[in-house]
């Protein structure tokens, strides 16, 4: 899928995200304490890994048996009073909502924080048609102020702090500084009396969904605010988008989803408010409710063996607030709605955009994703298979990357590495070779994309005799001993 | 006596010889006969991160006829153990070759890190080493995440003569080095690299230890560009050394 909104790719973003020092700070503060708080709300639990399990095992029996699940969900909702639409991608999702918002007449929604809307950029979509999409959630609202994409799957203003909110809040409330201070409750108060306003006026609300249950076609939100609960009660119609992996068999399953993802999510025992709604109910809530059901991409997924997997993922955010680059770039430079370890794998698959190709090189293979991930995901693995179609798409298409040089020293070290012979002539080229770059016994200024090494860091002189000579040497003495 | 096969990863091989020198002196002191198998020559790990996995097949097959015979395999480096262990099986599977899938399965689980092979296989968490100076122990990514080796490492240092064992603030965090990564996206690399070395300071240690090179050669590459005192080793030459004999 071409877009013409998808930012800069990763390697410009990145080093850019880096040189800004408000942002790494503030990346830092939230995400090592809300690691320490996931890593103590975790351990707590005596079940933790069972529970990690169940979850992976749910949605590995979802999967397999989606479509199943998919028309039982449609044909549950449809029973309960609502109605059921199928998206095949994010333009279709968007044509749905804006008919659905067109046939009410209004001119302003009120939304709940959602992912999926962000990935298929309702907001756009729905303001071509003049209608503004307001967003609820106390960090979305603020990016949305600031014309922003959000940088956290979970704290979507985490590159925020609260002078640059109170800015954006004086200019947005149209507020005299001496009424704002930046005091967390002054600014939520401040946020609050505007957005009270529009839940009591609004026709239409729009969400996504955490989950929704197939045998009895329930939906189910999450958050923390409940603000997202003001969206699903207040408005006469509710028009709820979820991608199509995010159904799970029964209400049950649910006991396991519920305990995974707070604690994984914002390291809580339980979210504040969790709302589960099931169709329409006569003089109670909304009296219009329509799903639509998004594929975008996520049965090309299923299918893809080395890439299913993904789908498992409940949003929770863990694998960014552990994720070393993450800390250190932030959302935006993944230039992705879903950031981070997870977007690094999501992204590539879900949008395919030619300069995703790169994100899944933005790890070290550190596996500290893997190691909080609730529902099991091998992130690591993942990435691994999501570089090499990289470089074959690369070929197929001869488009070498920027970095075409290590492409070429990586093609001729596999010819090389073939046989001792080649392998040792190679070592001894290399210790020949690296002569000009050589200062007392340290290796400086290195070339081509050597240099990314040695602008930050010493290398030591490859030594004269390698292991292999000094055993060859210890085994000649000691046959001559003998 | 017990019978082991050295696998010596290339850059060792190559630019930390003294770490699989030193790995050998602690292995033959225990009583583990020895063998270098020389037609080794590289596991393939870099190409497999770094995309390029189906360049280097061949490299698979030769590290399964090089120790084929081999009763345990033994390397000083917990990510080139890792990829053996944990990306062989795959390029196997996805060669489609039923040969090469059994003999990967089969062979595999025979590969062990040194401190695995020595606490594990051997049973051995003393091997009569003094080391008097005060070390902090950073635990590699692929040797804690993909191996497992849990606190193996540290249970052999705890018995090393002298030695006294310092506390990093968060020492389970990558030191940004990755392989390719340190290249491909250097600066962030070096970002995390900055706040390593400011954690080693932090815990105040003559030495860093660890049981992989290349986390050890970033560390050390940062350390010496900021012109510190803090030497790395790698835990067998902490291991290797001993009274009148130090590392």
């Amino acid at each position: 899928m071409s877009d013409a909104r998808i930012p800069l790719p990763f390697h410009e973003a990145a080093p850019r995200a880096l040189d800004d020092g408000q942002l790494r700070r503030n990346l830092a503060n939230v995400t090592s304490s809300i690691r320490e708080k996931r890593a103590a709300m975790t351990s707590e639990m005596p079940d933790w890994e069972a529970l990690r399990d169940a979850g992976k095992a749910i949605k590995e029996h979802t999967l397999a048996n989606l479509g199943h699940y998919l028309e039982q969900l449609e044909a549950s909702v449809t029973a309960a009073g609502g109605t059921v639409h199928w998206a095949r991608d994010a333009d279709e999702a968007n044509r749905i909502v804006r008919d659905l918002v067109r046939e009410t007449g209004t001119r302003d929604v009120v939304k709940v924080k959602s992912m999926t809307t962000d990935e298929i950029h309702l907001n756009e979509a729905l303001a071509e048609d003049g209608v503004t999409a307001i967003e609820t959630d106390l960090a979305e609202l603020i990016v949305q102020l600031a014309h922003e994409p959000s940088s956290h799957i979970l704290v979507p203003a985490i590159h925020k702090n609260r002078s640059e909110i109170r800015a954006l809040f004086l200019e947005a409330f149209d507020l005299d500084p001496s009424e704002l201070s930046d005091d967390p409750a002054a600014l939520a108060g401040a946020a609050r009396r505007f957005l009270r306003e529009r839940f009591l006026t609004a026709k239409v609300a729009v969400s996504g969904a955490n989950f929704a249950v197939a045998d009895t076609g329930t939906l189910c939100v999450v958050e923390s605010e409940g603000n997202g609960r003001m969206c699903t009660t207040l408005p006469d119609t509710l028009i709820t988008v979820m991608g199509i992996e995010k159904v799970v068999p029964t209400w049950r399953d649910l006991e396991v989803f519920l305990q995974l993802l707070p604690r994984s999510s914002t390291a809580e025992r339980m979210n504040p408010y969790t709302s589960f709604w099931t169709g329409v109910r006569e003089g109670d809530g909304p009296q219009t409710f329509h799903l639509v059901l998004l594929d975008a991409g996520r049965s090309a997924t299923l299918r893809d063996e080395a890439g299913r997997d993904t789908l498992r993922c409940i949003r929770c955010s863990a694998c960014l607030n552990v994720c070393p680059i993450y800390e250190r770039v932030g959302g935006h430079a993944y230039g992705s709605v879903y950031p981070g370890p997870i977007g690094a794998i999501l992204t590539p698959q879900l949008r395919g955009a030619k300069q995703d190709g790169e994100l899944p090189y933005a790890s070290t293979l550190c596996g500290a994703c893997y190691e909080v991930c609730p529902v099991k995901i091998d992130i690591p693995s993942i990435l691994v298979e999501m570089r090499r179609r990289t470089v074959h798409k690369e070929r197929a298409e001869s488009r070498l990357p920027a970095t075409s040089l290590i492409d070429a020293a990586l093609r001729g070290a596999a010819v090389a590495f073939a046989t001792p012979r080649r392998y040792e002539a190679a070592q001894r080229l290399a210790r020949i070779g690296q002569a000009p770059w050589v200062r007392k016994g340290v290796l400086k200024n290195l070339p081509g994309p050597l240099a990314g090494w040695s602008d930050a860091r010493d290398l030591r002189a490859i030594p004269k005799q390698a292991f292999r000579d000094w055993w060859r040497e210890r085994d000649e003495k000691q046959e001559m001993d003998a | 006596m017990p019978r082991a096969s050295l696998f010596v990863p290339c850059y060792i091989d190559t630019l930390f010889p003294e770490a699989a020198i030193a790995m050998t002196r602690v292995l033959e002191r225990v009583g583990v006969d020895l063998d270098f198998p020389r037609s080794q020559t590289c596991c393939g790990q870099m190409h497999v991160n770094t995309g390029y996995a189906d360049d280097v097949d061949h490299l698979v097959r030769n590290f399964l006829n090089v120790f084929e015979h081999a009763e345990h395999v033994v390397a000083p480096s917990a990510s080139c153990v890792a990829t053996v262990r944990h990306m062989y099986p795959d390029m196997a599977k996805r060669s489609g070759d039923p040969a090469l899938i059994e003999a990967v399965d089969a062979f595999t689980p025979r590969v062990k890190e040194f401190s695995e092979y020595l606490v594990d296989d051997l049973g051995i968490t003393d091997v009569g080493a003094s080391f008097p100076h005060s070390v902090a122990y950073h635990p590699a990514c692929h040797a804690t995440r993909l191996l497992g080796v849990g606190d193996r490492p540290l249970q052999l240092l705890r018995n090393v003569a002298g030695i006294r064992l310092k506390d990093m603030p968060r020492a389970n965090e990558c030191c940004g080095f990755g392989g390719t990564f340190a290249v491909k996206n250097a600066e962030i690399s070096a970002a995390m690299l900055a706040d390593k070395v400011a954690d080693v300071i932090h815990a105040g240690a003559e030495v860093v230890v660890a049981s992989d090179n290349s986390c050890l050669m970033h560390i050390a590459g940062g350390l010496q560009r900021q012109r510190t005192a803090v030497r790395t080793l790698h835990l067998a030459e902490v291991l290797a050394s001993q009274e009148g004999v130090p590392a």
